[in-house]
């Protein structure tokens, strides 16, 4: 976090989607917010107030020095004790497919926040399907890239999956991109087949009324 | 010198509460004229916006930087208070308060009882952390300061930083509550009473009326002791201590072998003797005791105690401090939380035990100054 400029320049492409969502002056909840990359970005871009969640130490650390408001715990935990509509957006962030309970914490999402963004990583894109009918194996790419033994991503979530969740559960799904991004800074909006063909899913979530 | 202190300091003397305005204690008595000692560093800014102010633990005093001239022993803080630390003395006015009830420059319990002309012992008010918080809204408000940037204390400090927050909330833009509670845990009580016990047994206490003749020194060395080892941690005591046959020496057998640990403890034990009142410890331990936020400000409720706050709060535990655990860190968090408080929260993972705070601690030190770094702007 230097110059304005290159804060915009380096944000990654998911990230600056993301917070092309975001209203200035909002209030903003990013659980496992690492060393808040995008919360100092919406702080500097946006005026919003900001509050992150992160267990790890060293990055829970990094983003307080970033000048961001965390609290160092776990996010299952930590989400509950937010009086209902404290914030106007709550995101996840390339989290979904470590979460034990997913259900429970997307409700608990939109009871604290008036709306949830949710990205994750799209596991029926292409190449996924590639790598495991020709290999046979679980797939390993550069977005997954794990072997199945020592993978935090405990879920595997197609869009098409993602999207039966949120109708079962009762979420609404107020706008939809999907992506090919490879973490950097560029990245193209899929259009077309997109359960096939991107690699990330970016969703905003409000509560059915 | 090295080139990051903040070099010779003076010890000061601030002195209110002149009869007839005597200061009302929280137990209902009236006293004055009060003395509480400080010390300061750095500039106060133009706009009176930058004062930074620091609250002791228990034994501490309002030496926390710096160096008294002629003596080498830095103040307590000095890891942490100076030009480019972590309360920067460059940027930043600090304020350091020692408590009232003390026995290091502030009335307390040896102070001479103008009335009597003897110390005023076991007839001084029963303190409370609030009484400490009221003495120092005096100091601040001599010091013509309206606004302070941040509150700032481990342990007992700690508490005194929470007591500002609630009590004087339209003065503090900022909280730094550091390796503390809202409320002491039945153990944490537990060895204050030991410690208590282990004073009030000591023939020399007489009532608390030793002044000008023996002093309960042995009790006081054993209270010493075991509030030592509560402040340390297994770990820290296990890299310092434990050898083969945990490092006996002398005769063999016996209630004389000496372990490095029991030297090391006895040493604890007599230094604190020197530079100590036991009466203090009594008070402040007291007053320790009896500190609960929620009861106080919440009808029981610490949630609605924290909705009379309204600044920024940097809430800090280490990992290894079993006296002041991280669960009671967590605990007041939740009701910041619960009140839409912006609250930033670290589990700091250090070996040092409850001591963590004053050990050089350069984790701490960052948060602290990034801390202090945002508030600042915001309030700038």
């Amino acid at each position: 976090m230097n110059t304005e400029k290159q804060t915009a320049a380096s944000i990654r492409y998911d990230l600056r989607t993301i917070a092309s969502w975001i209203k200035p002056g909002s209030r903003v909840l990013d659980l496992g917010c690492g060393s808040g990359e995008l919360l100092c970005h919406l702080q500097q871009h946006k005026g919003i107030r900001a509050t992150g969640i992160e267990i790890d130490e060293e990055k829970a650390s990094q983003a307080i020095l970033n000048g961001v408001n965390v609290i160092h715990g776990d996010i299952h935990e930590e989400i509950q004790d937010f009086p209902t509509a404290s914030f106007d957006y709550v995101i996840l962030s390339q989290t979904l497919q470590q979460v034990i309970r997913p259900a429970f914490l997307l409700h608990e999402m939109l009871r604290v926040g008036n709306k949830g963004v949710v990205s994750f990583p799209n596991f029926s894109y292409i190449a996924n399907r590639l790598f495991f009918f020709f290999k046979g194996r679980a797939p390993i790419s550069r977005d997954l890239p794990y072997e199945w033994f020592d993978t935090p991503n405990i879920r595997v979530i197609p869009l098409k999956d993602f999207h039966r969740f949120c109708h079962i559960f009762g979420f609404s799904i107020l706008k939809y991109t999907a992506i090919i991004s490879r973490g950097e800074e560029k990245g193209i909006r899929i259009r077309f087949m997109a359960n096939l063909f991107a690699t990330y899913g970016i969703y905003l979530l409000g509560r059915k009324t | 010198m090295a080139q990051d202190t903040v070099g010779i300091v003076d010890k000061k003397y601030f002195h209110f509460a002149h009869p007839p305005d005597e200061m009302e204690f929280e137990c209902g008595q009236r006293l004055g004229p009060l003395t509480l000692a400080y010390e300061t560093y750095g500039e106060l800014n133009r706009n009176r916006d930058n004062a930074v102010l620091i609250l002791h633990a228990l034994t501490g005093d309002s030496h926390a930087a710096g160096y008294y001239s002629g003596e080498d022993k830095p103040g307590w803080w000095e890891n942490m208070i100076g030009p480019g630390k972590g309360i920067d003395t460059n940027k930043y006015f600090v304020i350091c308060s020692n408590v009232i009830g003390g026995c290091m420059g502030s009335t307390g319990p040896s102070s001479t009882d103008p009335r009597t002309g003897k110390p005023y012992a076991l007839s001084f008010p029963l303190i409370t952390i609030g009484d400490m918080v009221q003495a120092q809204k005096h100091l601040i408000d001599s010091l013509g300061i309206e606004r302070l940037l941040t509150v700032i204390g481990g342990s007992m400090g700690g508490m005194q930083a929470l007591e500002w927050s609630v009590r004087f909330p339209e003065m503090i833009h900022s909280a730094i509550p550091v390796a503390t509670a809202t409320k002491h845990s039945a153990m944490a009580i537990a060895f204050n009473e030991v410690s208590r016990q282990a004073i009030m047994n000591d023939p020399n206490w007489n009532n608390g009326d030793y002044y000008h003749r023996s002093q309960p020194q042995h009790g006081q060395a054993v209270a010493r002791m075991i509030g030592h080892v509560t402040y340390l941690s297994d770990i820290a005591l296990h890299k310092k201590f434990d050898g083969p046959n945990n490092g006996a020496t002398g005769r063999e057998g016996g209630f004389f072998t000496e372990f490095p640990v029991s030297n090391y403890l006895r040493y604890q034990g007599q230094k604190f003797v020197h530079r100590f009142d036991a009466n203090s410890l009594l008070y402040l331990t007291r007053a320790t005791d009896s500190f609960n936020l929620a009861q106080r400000y919440g009808d029981g409720s610490l949630v609605q105690a924290f909705s009379r706050a309204s600044c920024k709060y940097l809430v800090l535990s280490f990992s290894s401090d079993w006296l002041y655990p991280t669960s009671q860190s967590r605990a007041m968090v939740k009701a910041m939380k619960k009140n839409n408080i912006m609250v930033t929260f670290c589990e700091i993972d250090i070996d040092y035990g409850h001591d963590s705070f004053l050990v050089h601690n350069p984790k701490q030190a960052a948060l602290v100054s990034g801390f202090l770094d945002q508030v600042h702007r915001e309030d700038g």
